[in-house]
């Protein structure tokens, strides 16, 4: 989280020099939270390699948290850094978006 | 999907509404808003949406003790705080207090990539625990249609929304949901698809350069409600509703009556003047006195010590109080008491709604007994004569609900009708005065009819109407062979019956004189026939007594001269000549 090597502007960060903090916003284990996760995992697991950090926030535990985000719909992905802050909503199925959402170029 | 804790609150069959405590909505909508169940408030921009929605919350916390939470769409909430500061809402004061929650929804389309499926839940479960906080029993969600602009998806949307307002349902809140007004339907986004319950439809019409804000209840399941247009204010105490016939015909009726401040006019009146609690006009063509007789009233109010509101649409109040003392009433005097106060305004300062609200105001500020108003014509010059009408019905009923008797003048032009009132007001008048000029022999002079008085004798006779330095009197005109006379053709013809009836008198007495002599001349002559017949009689008596003698000389004549001659008696012949004969002898 602190190892951030700032590489001039955060809008074209490299992958490997720059740590992903990403908030996924739920509430309780519904079809269509378990769905995100796993989608954003796979994602992870492929375009981030190992250099993010996934948060998830059950609302039905603590709803105060809704409120700091702006979250309206769930699930919401929230790219916390690198900033700007970026909102995802939906499962996460189309892997495309999610990327463009992400601001993440696909490495192929 | 999962939601949290929930408190469902039982169906019960009657259906319960929660006051809003805006002034004249809940007499609208017969007690508030239906209770536990969203209400759908549309209109314009700028129409008062956010108003009506904050000032329901804020009046539930601050008169019901039911806090409120407060979902904005669109404005932050030191924003909102700044806004309602000026209305005189303090709403940082009360989110301390714990009175009310502000939470700023805010949705930033270009920050929101969407992929997949989704739900609201996140919002839902914002507003839950908002109201789980608070204990809220209020929610306002302004505007939620916000949602359509930031979100894409918009058959996901419309089933959501349809969740969170079964949500507030479930959760037994009266929420206000606001909606921008669309081009043929009540919203843009069509809520009122969802909200089925209640829908108020806000209104911000300018015509002849005045604004007039209007309220009307759309829809109101399962209740009855005012279904009009109804004018409402905002003004720095908030949002005021003015119902134009919500009040209703059930007003006392007083049977105390009040003097007109003019003697005779109280004994044309059958003696005691008017009711109280009613409403008296006076009508009446360019200087025939109508504000001299409002003076009067006035007077009479304020020498009783009743309280005195007048409303004064052409002069000020320096003027009026001048004016008055011409004819001997000295206003100022009661001014400075405090049991007069005026309120001058031109009717165009501003809309006719708000002189309403602003009369309002003011009597219910003083509590006068009587209110003046002069004169109701000029209001015409602020909006069409049916307004005119519906709002002066309105201020009427509202003075007869208060017991305050309401004193109106009104200004006729003099090419139409005298019988008539420039704003049709006649019918809601219980006591309608005509003053008249009548013009003749070079002069104008001020008639007074009574056209009529509800519930009491009244006098059909015209009276003339004089201002002296002593003030209005009222005299019986001149009625007889001549017409109907005024002023100097009354007195002159007053005159001239005076020195014919005069002339009557004395040839009565000359009448009565010449039959004292007649009487006396028979007399006399009586008294000569009777002598002249006295004399007669003597006369007569006389002559018939000498023929007895000289009968009864001759007849002894006769006998002595048989005597004489020695002759036989003779029987026969006195038996021949009848007993008459015997008779005389004897």
């Amino acid at each position: 989280m602190t190892s951030e090597e700032n590489h001039g502007k955060p809008e074209t960060p490299e992958i490997g020099e720059k740590k992903w903090m990403l908030r996924l916003y739920v509430a309780g284990q519904t079809p269509k939270a378990l769905t995100a996760f796993a989608n954003l995992i796979k994602i992870c697991e492929e375009h981030l390699d190992g250099n993010y950090q996934i948060e998830v926030i059950d609302l039905m535990v603590n709803p105060t948290l809704a409120k700091d985000d702006q979250i309206l719909a769930l699930p919401t992905l929230v790219r916390k850094l690198p900033e700007p802050m970026k909102k995802i909503i939906g499962d996460l199925s189309n892997t495309e978006r999610v990327l463009v959402g992400l601001d993440i170029r696909p490495i192929n | 999907m999962a939601k949290s804790d929930k408190k469902t609150k039982p169906i019960v069959d009657e259906l319960l509404k929660t006051p809003t405590g805006i002034n004249g909505l809940d007499e609208i909508t017969s007690g508030g808003l239906p209770q536990g169940r969203p209400t759908l408030v549309c209109g314009g921009t700028g129409c008062g949406k956010t108003l009506l929605a904050m000032e329901f919350l804020v009046r539930g916390a601050t008169q019901f003790g039911e806090p409120g939470v407060f979902l904005s769409f669109e404005e932050k909430s030191e924003e909102l705080s700044k806004n309602f500061a000026s209305l005189g809402f303090d709403l940082d004061d009360l989110v301390a207090q714990n009175k009310l929650s502000i939470d700023y929804v805010h949705l930033e389309p270009s920050e929101i990539e969407e992929t997949g499926e989704y739900d609201l839940e996140g919002l839902i479960i914002r507003i839950s625990h908002a109201i789980d906080t608070l204990g809220a029993k209020r929610v306002a969600l302004d505007t939620i249609e916000a949602l359509f602009s930031g979100l894409s998806n918009e058959s996901i949307l419309r089933s959501e929304l349809r969740r969170l307002f079964r949500f507030l349902k479930d959760k037994g809140v009266t929420a206000i949901i606001t909606g921008e007004q669309g081009e043929r339907t009540f919203t843009r986004f069509g809520l009122e698809e969802y909200v089925a319950d209640c829908v108020i439809f806000l209104n911000h019409t300018v015509s002849q350069q005045i604004a007039t804000r209007r309220l009307r209840i759309v829809k109101y399941r399962g209740s009855a409600h005012g279904t009009n247009e109804y004018p409402f204010l905002i003004d720095r105490q908030g949002f005021s509703v003015m119902p134009i016939s919500s009040i209703g015909l059930d007003h006392p009726a007083s049977t105390e009556r009040i003097p007109t401040g003019i003697p005779r006019l109280d004994t044309m009146l059958g003696g005691k003047g008017y009711y109280r609690g009613s409403s008296v006009l006076v009508t009446g063509t360019a200087g025939t006195g109508k504000s001299s007789m409002a003076a009067h009233f006035v007077d009479a109010a304020c020498k009783r010590g009743e309280r005195s509101l007048y409303f004064a649409f052409e002069e000020s109040q320096n003027q009026i109080i001048r004016n008055m003392h011409s004819i001997g009433i000295d206003l100022g005097r009661w001014v400075e008491k405090g049991l007069l106060q005026f309120q001058n305004a031109r009717p165009s300062l501003y809309g006719l709604e708000m002189h309403l609200v602003v009369m309002h105001k003011a009597i219910d500020a003083f509590k006068p007994g009587v209110v003046v108003v002069d004169p109701i014509s000029n209001l015409v010059a602020a909006a069409t004569e049916a307004e005119v009408k519906s709002m002066l019905s309105r201020l009427i009923d509202y003075l007869k609900m208060k017991q305050i008797t309401a004193f109106c003048t009104d200004l006729t032009s003099t090419s139409g009708s005298l019988e008539r009132t420039e704003v049709g007001m006649s019918s809601l008048m219980d006591t309608w005065l005509l003053l008249q000029a009548m013009e003749g022999s070079g002069e104008r002079n001020r008639g007074l009819y009574l056209l009529k008085s509800r519930g009491m004798a009244h006098s059909n006779q015209v009276r003339e109407f004089i201002l002296s330095n002593e003030g209005a009197q009222l005299k019986d005109v001149y009625v007889g062979p001549g017409g109907v006379l005024t002023g100097s053709a009354r007195l002159a013809q007053e005159a001239r019956d005076k020195a014919e009836s005069l002339g009557v008198k004395l040839e009565i007495e000359r009448k009565q004189r010449e039959i004292e002599r007649k009487k006396a001349a028979i007399e006399a002559q009586i008294t000569v026939l009777r002598s002249q017949f006295e004399d007669e009689k003597d006369e007569l008596e006389r002559l018939i007594a000498k023929e007895k003698q000289r009968g009864e000389t001759l007849d002894s004549e006769t006998r002595t001269l048989a005597k004489a001659r020695q002759a036989d008696e003779l029987p026969t012949q006195q038996d021949s000549t009848g007993k008459p004969r015997k008779g005389d002898r004897k």
